[in-house]
């Protein structure tokens, strides 16, 4: 083992004397409380390290100690519903060890190494099994967890056990007397392997109308949610992290308040997935990493998240991963690059911001996992953005928009009147259109690509019109064109605000958000054709069915929506042979 | 008893002095962050904490200043110690200045407990969820920005508007509904002036809490190093007073904009690399130090929250002040110049207002079932109001429909009746009444953003017709 000691101390960075021969992002051991650090620069003898904890009350000379192993994550069962530190250490378990703050020093391992799964196994002795392959599966609440012969391991199976048995115990042996455990470690920072990508072709359904129907983003894909303060961001990340019809969840609050994720972990157990109908938190894995715990910490959490989803998707399911906010990362990024007296590059982030965020977005996507049964899983990103004063022009935002696939621009302005979410549906956009058409169609959602263009269409034509009626007033506008207000008025508070804390509201089906959208385009039609025949906007708008439309919403029943369409056509009709 | 180290590490090492840093020689075993005692030659005692070491050199920021430091009889004596400050129930109803010790010259306190300043993050999963409705008796922060316990909600200002006066209102009127317990208020003065910091002495005593509240002064004259611990150590009294003594504590923190040009006066002269406008790239991350201490923890009756006030320069809220406030509180209060010109009193501007934890606090059980739905229409209302004057600036109210002129109404009753309320202190239920009493000027069909059961229920018309 490489011993060194201390030679500076500069906030979270330390360098350290006598390194020769570790290696790039080895985890070392910092001073005599052992706080957890990783390499990040090697020059001659120094290695230059960030420390996860708060460095106060180091010395000059202390002892620093090389483990050897790269920043990794414990994988097996038990890691659903836990709540984790940026370095995998669980919550609860601190607090029981340090109590309600968190002191320095400890360690504690990710999983539980005492409690016992039921195994059953799936091969049986003398298969033949490679890296990715099911050998067993244990019931990780209603969830099968498939316990999988790790990466670039392979041979046949001498002894598979069956009963319980902690992590370490081994499961299986091979012939060449490997032992299989349930429990993988993995480094952090190496993006668990796959036989190969697909194009992601199926839509994430989110129940959220903005998101569903307008910018979709596929299962695999990515999204980013920029916005300044106040827009919602956290509110969407958490409405997304609620409603994805995936069956895992990464949540990863990095560089946060620590009050939301009190939120979740208050809110997610009380409430049920939608298709399940189990408590949210037996799907979701949290990491905590909130703004005032250290900082370096926060860089490695992303990694963390993303590990652990990975995991997941090795096994053949569709995973979401929350980071919020990816901004946070990349200020950690920044102030470890500033201790390092790095040649800063744009608004003093270092240079390889943009590769790193690349590299960290690329890890998502739908694959066929490792393993002879060529399984499917998907690991979708939705990464929050924080621009400084609500400016899209900062770094982050432009660095990932390069990356993103579905880009949800909020907007302070929509914030402000309360129009959530504050998506703008005019700067907002998603490259998946044309992958997931199909999906909608035999989803029996055929037109939902016109409508959908309807929809835009007219947002766009509204734009144009409210610059007119600045300046002239609404007076000028034509009859059909102060209809197109009224009906886009219509699609923005009736079908895109979406309250995320209703009772009925917070989840739309995609059922519903079609009907909703088909109905409020048929008024359009409908209207459009009733003036054709003399009768005045006024008196159509003043109709109760224009009402009914807008209390939509609170419909659970999409057989009545289905119903307005007859209803609108009924009324119209009326007050066309009233004429 | 205090424990004497059985050895102290003294030098006259100094070596280069810089605006509020010093550079100390040739030292051995320095610890990071520990505090340093500067003995000036004239026998002045200052002390300094060590931010920076490497084999040969601590590099040190001075609190009081480095004016009268020489680098060749001046002494520095290291304490081994993280800065700390000494905490008792005994503090309320005292004056301390920027580090802790008292400045009305009454004795020390007997200290209960030493405490390092910069304390430890709390354990997410050890924060208790904030719940409790604290009632400030205005209509624009209960009705439409509830503040609930354990919650940080700033108050955005600019130079010359009355945020002082509304954090004083608060300070006096706010109480949960329905119990009479034990609180207490941490007074946090950074940079202000003196008639500042008098307004609020006045106040308090006038409203006989002063026996409540524990001042931690560190006016404009003060040195400026100092603001730095100011409020650590402020939250450090706080966190004492809360878990450890059952209080609910209510910190006001003024004024933030003074404690972040501190903390860039100490970064530019420590050459670092500067972020957006000469802060440093950290401020974030220091900011949340302070900040993330409000809050509520399992086990604990007490909880901590914070009313940070900070003054927008040019009433910029993108200005990085404002804008990384705002990404770590739950929400903002803003002020608004616009409303002051028109008397609004208080000029608190809605629409970029927040409160994050509204949710939590409010509905049936806390204040009353239609609270979240008045406050959304009011809003919505309100907002398009506000956008018709704009049309209306340039096409004549002439041009208007009658629905719109209706709005138009809506928004000029809303300011004037809702916002403005003067010392009034205004209960929940008169707060939505009021909400209630304006909607009357709009159609019922406009009430989109009400459940029709509240609107049967609480809309004086329908009430009146019943």
């Amino acid at each position: 083992m490489i011993v060194g000691a201390i030679s500076r101390i500069s906030g979270p960075v330390v360098l350290s004397e006598g390194m020769r021969g570790s290696r790039m992002y080895d985890v070392v051991k910092v001073g005599e409380q052992k706080l957890n650090g990783e390499i990040i620069r090697l020059d001659g003898n120094q290695a230059v390290i960030q420390v996860y904890e708060d460095t106060t009350g180091l010395k000059v000379g202390e002892k620093v100690s090389n483990t050897g192993l790269p920043l990794s994550v414990e994988l097996g069962p038990g890691l659903l519903s836990s709540i984790y530190d940026g370095i995998q250490r669980p919550l609860p378990l601190l607090a029981e060890k340090s109590g309600s703050f968190i002191s320095r020093g400890m360690t504690v391992p990710g999983l539980s190494h005492e409690k016992k799964w039921e195994f059953s196994p799936r091969v049986k002795k003398g298969d033949r099994v490679t890296g990715g392959d099911v050998i067993g599966t244990v019931t990780e609440y209603h969830l099968e967890h498939r316990v999988m012969i790790p990466p670039f391991v392979s041979g046949t199976v001498k002894d598979i056990r069956a009963g319980e048995f902690t992590v370490d115990d081994p499961v299986c042996v091979l012939e060449d007397g490997t032992e299989i455990t349930m429990m993988q470690t993995w480094p952090v920072r190496k993006g668990r392997p796959y036989q190969r990508k697909m194009d992601p072709d199926t839509l994430l359904v989110t129940g959220q109308r903005v998101f569903d129907t307008l910018f979709p983003v596929s299962k695999g894909g990515t999204a980013m949610i920029p916005g300044g303060f106040g827009t919602g961001k956290t509110v969407a990340e958490q409405t997304l992290a609620k409603w994805s019809d995936t069956q895992i969840v990464v949540y990863i609050g990095c560089g946060e308040r620590g009050n939301e994720m009190t939120d979740v972990l208050t809110e997610f157990p009380e409430l049920l997935d939608p298709r399940t109908k189990r408590p949210l938190i037996q799907r979701t894995i949290l990491i905590a990493n909130t703004s005032n715990m250290p900082v370096a910490a926060r860089e490695a959490s992303i990694y963390t998240g993303i590990t652990l989803a990975e995991y997941y998707r090795d096994m053949g399911y569709d995973v979401a991963l929350m980071a919020d906010s990816t901004s946070r990362w990349g200020e950690a990024l920044r102030e470890v690059s500033g201790r390092l007296e790095e040649m800063p590059g744009e608004e003093g982030y270092p240079a390889y911001l943009a590769t790193r965020l690349a590299a960290f977005y690329e890890r998502a996507g739908r694959v066929v996992c490792l393993g002879s049964d060529d399984r499917k899983g998907s690991v979708t990103v939705v990464g929050a953005v924080s621009p400084p004063g609500g400016d899209f022009s900062e770094p982050i935002t432009q660095n990932t928009l390069r990356i993103a696939g579905t880009f949800w621009a909020l907007d302070t302005s929509l914030a402000y009147r309360r129009h959530f979410p504050s998506v703008n549906w005019i700067k907002s956009y998603s490259l998946y259109l044309d992958q997931i058409k199909d999906w909608f169609a035999t989803s029996g959602f055929s037109d939902w690509k016109d409508l959908r263009a309807r929809a835009m269409y007219l947002l766009q034509k509204e734009v144009e019109l409210q610059e007119i009626v600045q300046l002239v007033g609404p007076d000028a506008l034509p009859e059909s064109e102060k209809a197109i207000l009224e009906i886009t008025r219509m699609i923005r508070e009736d079908f895109l605000q979406q309250s995320a804390y209703h009772d009925i509201d917070s989840f739309c089906s995609l059922e519903k958000q079609y009907w909703m959208l088909k109905v409020i385009l048929a008024f359009y039609d409908r209207v459009n054709q009733a003036m054709g025949k003399g009768v005045s906007l006024v008196k159509i708008l003043k109709s109760p069915v224009k009402t009914e439309i807008g209390r939509m919403k609170e419909l659970t029943d999409v057989e009545k929506i289905k119903d307005l369409i007859t209803q609108i056509d009924g009324t119209l009709g009326a007050l066309e042979a009233e004429r | 008893m205090n424990r004497t180290p059985l050895f102290t590490r003294e030098a006259r090492a100094i070596s280069y002095v810089s605006g509020p840093l010093i550079f100390i020689q040739n030292v051995k075993g320095v610890s990071y962050g520990e505090i340093v005692r500067i003995i000036l030659p004239t026998g002045e005692e200052r002390t300094g904490q060590v931010l920076d070491i490497s084999k040969d050199i601590a590099v040190t920021q001075v609190y009081e200043g480095t004016s009268g430091i020489d680098n060749k009889d001046t002494r520095v004596r290291f304490t081994g110690e993280p800065p700390k400050v000494k905490v008792s129930i005994e503090m309320l109803g005292r004056i301390f200045n920027g580090v802790g010790k008292p400045r009305d010259g009454g004795p020390d306190i007997i200290e209960e407990a030493n405490l390092d300043i910069n304390g430890m993050p709390i354990n997410p999963s050890a924060r208790d969820k904030p719940a409790d409705f604290i009632q400030t008796g205005m209509s624009t922060i209960d009705g439409l920005n509830t503040l609930v316990r354990g919650q940080k909600l700033p108050i955005f200002s600019g130079a010359g508007l009355p945020a002082n006066k509304l954090a004083a209102q608060i300070a006096r009127q706010a109480r949960v509904l329905g119990e009479e317990e034990k609180f207490a208020v941490i007074f946090v003065a950074m940079g202000i002036t003196y008639k500042e910091a008098s307004f609020f002495m006045r106040d308090f005593e006038k409203t006989g809490a002063l026996e409540r509240v524990v001042f931690f002064m560190n006016l404009a004259d003060d040195p400026t190093i100092e603001r730095i611990a100011t409020p650590r150590c402020a939250l450090t009294a706080a966190e004492f007073l809360a878990f450890e003594h059952d209080l609910h504590v209510l910190v006001i923190l003024t004024d933030m904009i003074n404690y972040c040009e501190a903390l860039r006066e100490i970064s530019t002269a420590r050459e670092e690399v500067p972020g957006r406008r000469g802060y440093p790239g950290y401020m974030y991350t220091d900011l949340a130090s302070i900040y993330e201490r409000a809050g509520r923890v399992k086990g604990k009756k007490g909880s901590i929250t914070q009313i940070p006030i900070l003054t927008m320069p040019d009433d910029d809220i993108t200005h990085p002040v404002p804008d990384l406030t705002g990404y770590i509180t739950e929400g903002q209060i803003v002020l608004s110049r616009d409303l002051f010109r028109r008397g609004a009193d208080p000029p608190v501007d809605t629409l970029p207002c927040l409160s994050r934890l509204m949710n939590l606090g409010i509905g049936p059980g806390k204040t009353r079932e239609d609270h979240r739905n008045v406050a959304d229409q009011l809003y919505a209302s309100y907002a398009y109001g506000r956008d018709l004057r704009r049309l209306v600036a340039i096409v004549g109210e002439e041009a208007l429909t009658d629905l719109d002129k209706k709005y138009l109404k809506f928004a000029d009753e809303f300011e004037r009746r809702f916002i403005t309320q003067g010392d009034e202190n205004r209960g929940i239920e008169r707060t939505l009444e009021i909400g209630w009493e304006l909607f009357t000027l709009l159609p019922v069909e406009e009430l989109k953003r009400i459940k029709r059961e509240y609107i049967q229920k609480y809309h004086p018309a329908i009430q009146k017709g019943s």
